[in-house]
């Protein structure tokens, strides 16, 4: 079937953070490029700071909206603790592309878990290929934690079946109508993604 | 588009003139959706069964109406729906109810197909956005061509899923007007009598309809070991996982069109019925004498994506599957859970971190983001059931206490939204039978949990146009409420808070503490200036950890032990500066004022 030209994005983070914001953004570049696309999302109560699943798939003819363990393309993780935590949704040799800020929930603040040591090794461990930056810094730096949304995007814009730009165009858009003020700053986070991975 | 946009998309290209519902996940955003369109009139209602009877009414004056519920919804709405199932509609009614396949964010896992059953109302089951924009304006059709409501059964995966979906223009749709017709729209004994064997009838008739329906097809295949039935999602999951086998899709499926499934099963070795929830088709199936394989190797609960269906299948398939790629990788064993927590300076951390510091109470909490005080680190919450259970329980706790429980307090938590939803009149319950319950209404003038829509107590409509406010003073005094006993605080205020608290739990006869400040996330919310932490000052007492805030993190533990020869933990801790919006809950709880304003603010 069409199962083997369908490219499986999964994108992963938590509640907040620009998560669904990202996977949409990727369905609609995906559709203007022609794709069959199908978006979907597990997030029941994702604006109350728990983790946030969005999986993105495209090709000829899509059918089930989830991607299944193990044939993802793409992992792309707003934090390093929720992309370990899927990391087996990845196809071997798959893409992770990781920011590495890390964001501890209040089960591990009142010391019930610990936060995983060295996650970015772990993740490497499960043979990816694996691109891990910090993405928040670069966000902190051009003055607002929610770029980090637009930073994420830029990262793995190489790693797409379709070229770069179209990518970078379907955010600026995006701002372009809603926030125009916005759009010199997304552009900067933008390249500064696709520079750092 | 989502499923969700599709729905209402649809409904006005249908000529839907009215549209009613209580948000709820999955379903919320069709309203959402249906307030952007010209020509009809749209209202958050205030529960479902409401919404319902909005929609009877305008169906009775010969116009398109749609009413939209999650599942459980449907439970409130029943009483409407099994007597609206004798008189019929007049004009189209579509009840789309959305069921949350899975549970993402419900207190239980319903499959809404049994009120088909149970109405002797036929169910549409669309699979994607695209089918559920054609269902629902299909569902129009049959709902006039045989005077029956309708149920549109969606799913999360439909309602959230985003596709392509081609649309169609709108078709205007002229009320009928009214016909006076006692014998049709007054059910009383003698009416209703006749309007049984109607009813049923028309059940027939429908059954015939979906024998000829479109709407059930054969997706055919060429390897016929095995044939699916199947509704809704289910199909894609099946048609992915066994891409050559033949699969009877129904997307009209009650009453279930059994000669079709017969004439489709003698095509096929073995019949394979998926179906997602409850086995409603394989009873039905197995009834009427057919051989079939389905819940003895299915699950009964939970999504069926096409791993699942593989993983269940293999030992009728014979098929090699490899065990859970989970724990092939037993790293990802290692990471915490990460519950959803309240938010940032939510207002309801100031009730919680008060409850916890209670003791001898018995909270009955509610539907809604209150529901997480359950959860740490305040557990400040003992049950939740339904909308409005929170305020019955307290004084059924209250009255069937016995001598072990002496000493217990009552309190009921629940929200603004919960409370005009179904819990006034358990309000009322408790002042007229004289309970000793203490009432703490979270007033955050929003629906919070379905993400901050409209509701009486915000003071906006679905639009966003200025409506009337409820007085939550003045409808608790009355409900019954001694007036000296209704309380207004801010729950920023902590020792007042609190004060409050102990005094009126301590008290008996009914009480209401009702909370003023705004959802975060609402545009009534206004930031102030952010926190910091002074780490020289910073004594690890955990203090502002109990609040709960997910701003505040601990950079460094430490154990020491105190001149009593007890060991006590420290928690040193900072504040996430472009996360605060400088509610100063925590800083009220921190001795050595080692949380200050931080110079600059992140926006």
């Amino acid at each position: 079937m069409s199962e083997a030209h369908v490219t499986n994005i999964l994108v992963v983070g938590i509640g907040g953070q620009g998560v669904m914001t990202a996977a949409e953004i990727l369905a609609e570049a995906a559709l203007a490029e022609g794709y069959d696309v199908k978006k979907t999302e597990v997030a029941g109560m994702a604006q109350r700071g728990g983790m946030v699943t969005s999986h993105v798939r495209f090709g000829e003819r899509v059918l089930s909206p989830s991607i299944a363990p193990g044939t993802a393309d793409i992992l792309v993780g707003f934090e390093v603790a929720e992309a370990l935590r899927w990391i087996h949704y990845l196809r071997p040799a798959g893409v992770a592309m990781v920011n590495t800020l890390q964001l501890a929930p209040p089960v591990v603040s009142v010391g019930l878990f610990d936060y995983p040591d060295d996650p970015v090794g772990k993740i490497r461990a499960a043979g990816v290929e694996l691109h891990a930056f910090d993405a928040g810094e670069i966000a902190r730096g051009l003055g607002d934690m929610r770029l980090v949304n637009t930073v994420m995007l830029g990262a793995i814009a190489d790693h797409l079946p379709f070229p770069a730009e179209h990518l970078r165009e379907r955010i600026l858009e995006r701002f372009r109508a809603r926030k125009p003020a916005l759009v010199p700053v997304n552009e900067q986070a933008f390249d500064a993604g696709r520079a750092a991975a | 588009m989502s499923g969700n946009e599709a729905v209402a998309r649809a409904a006005w290209e249908a000529g839907v003139r009215v549209a009613a519902a209580y948000p709820g996940t999955p379903s919320t955003e069709i309203l959402e959706a249906l307030a952007g369109y010209p020509d009809l009139y749209a209202e958050w209602s205030v529960n479902e069964k409401v919404s319902l009877e909005v929609a009877i009414g305008a169906s009775m004056m010969g116009s398109r109406a749609l009413c939209a519920m999650k599942h459980v919804g449907l439970n409130v709405a029943s009483d409407a729906l099994m007597t609206l199932t004798l008189t019929g509609t007049a004009g189209g009614l579509v009840i789309a109810v959305a069921d949350d396949v899975g549970m993402s964010s419900s207190q239980n896992e319903q499959d809404s197909r049994y009120w088909g059953r149970f109405a002797h109302v036929p169910i549409l089951e669309p699979a994607d956005a695209q089918e559920a924009h054609a269902m629902t304006r299909l569902a129009f059709e049959l709902s006039e061509t045989f005077a029956t409501p309708v149920l549109l059964r969606l799913t999360s995966r439909i309602c959230h899923v985003k596709g392509v979906v081609s649309t169609g223009a709108r078709v205007a749709h002229e009320p009928a007007g009214f016909v006076k017709d006692p014998q049709r729209w007054v059910m009383v004994p003698g009416h209703a009598r006749q309007r049984i064997p109607l009813m049923l009838a028309r059940e027939e008739q429908l059954r015939a309809a979906a024998e000829a329906s479109e709407l059930n097809l054969v997706d055919d295949g060429r390897d016929r070991r095995f044939g699916f039935v199947t509704s809704g999602p289910a199909y894609l999951h099946v048609r992915e996982a066994f891409p050559d086998a033949p699969i009877l899709k129904l997307g009209f499926s009650c009453p279930l069109p059994i000669a079709r499934v017969q004439a489709f099963a003698a095509t096929v070795d073995t019949l394979v019925v998926v179906e997602e929830s409850e086995p409603l088709l394989e009873l039905e199936l197995r009834a009427a004498g057919l051989a079939l394989v389905g819940k003895e190797l299915l699950p009964r609960s939970g999504e069926l994506t096409p791993e699942v269906l593989e993983r269940a299948l293999a030992p009728l398939t014979g098929a090699e599957v490899a065990p859970p790629v989970v724990e092939r990788t037993p790293i990802t064993g290692g990471v915490f859970p990460r519950p959803p927590t309240l938010c940032v300076a939510c207002p309801h951390l100031g009730v919680y971190f008060s409850l916890s510091r209670l003791k001898k109470l018995v909270i009955t909490g509610d539907i809604g983001c209150y529901t997480l005080g359950a959860g740490h680190p305040w557990n400040a919450l003992d049950s939740t059931v339904c909308m409005g259970a929170s305020l019955p329980m307290a004084l059924g706790a209250d009255k069937g206490r016995g001598p072990a429980d002496a000493d217990k307090r009552m309190v009921a938590v629940l929200g603004d939204s919960t409370f005009m939803h179904m819990g006034m009149q358990g309000l009322l319950d408790i002042t007229y039978n004289r309970g000793n319950v203490t009432v703490l209404l979270l007033d955050n003038r929003t629906v919070g949990m379905t993400g901050g829509q409209e509701n009486p107590g915000s003071g906006r409509d679905l639009y966003g146009n200025a409506a009337p406010r409820v007085d939550f003073a003045r409808l608790a005094v009355a409900l019954g409420v001694p007036a000296e006993r209704v309380h207004v605080v801010d729950p920023y205020e902590l020792p007042t808070l609190f004060k409050l608290l102990r005094e009126e739990t301590r008290t008996d006869g009914p009480s209401i503490i009702i909370t003023n400040q705004p959802c975060v996330l609402t545009d009534h919310y206004q930031r102030r200036v952010a926190l910091k932490v002074d780490p020289d000052k910073c004594t690890g007492c955990s203090n502002c950890l109990d609040v709960g805030c997910p701003a505040i993190s601990v950079t460094r533990r430490e154990t020491v032990v105190k001149a009593s020869g007890k060991e006590k933990e420290l928690n040193f801790v900072t504040i996430e500066t472009a996360a605060c919006t400088g509610c100063n809950l925590c800083q009220k709880t921190c001795a050595p004022d080692a949380i200050v304003a931080a110079a600059e603010r992140c926006q």
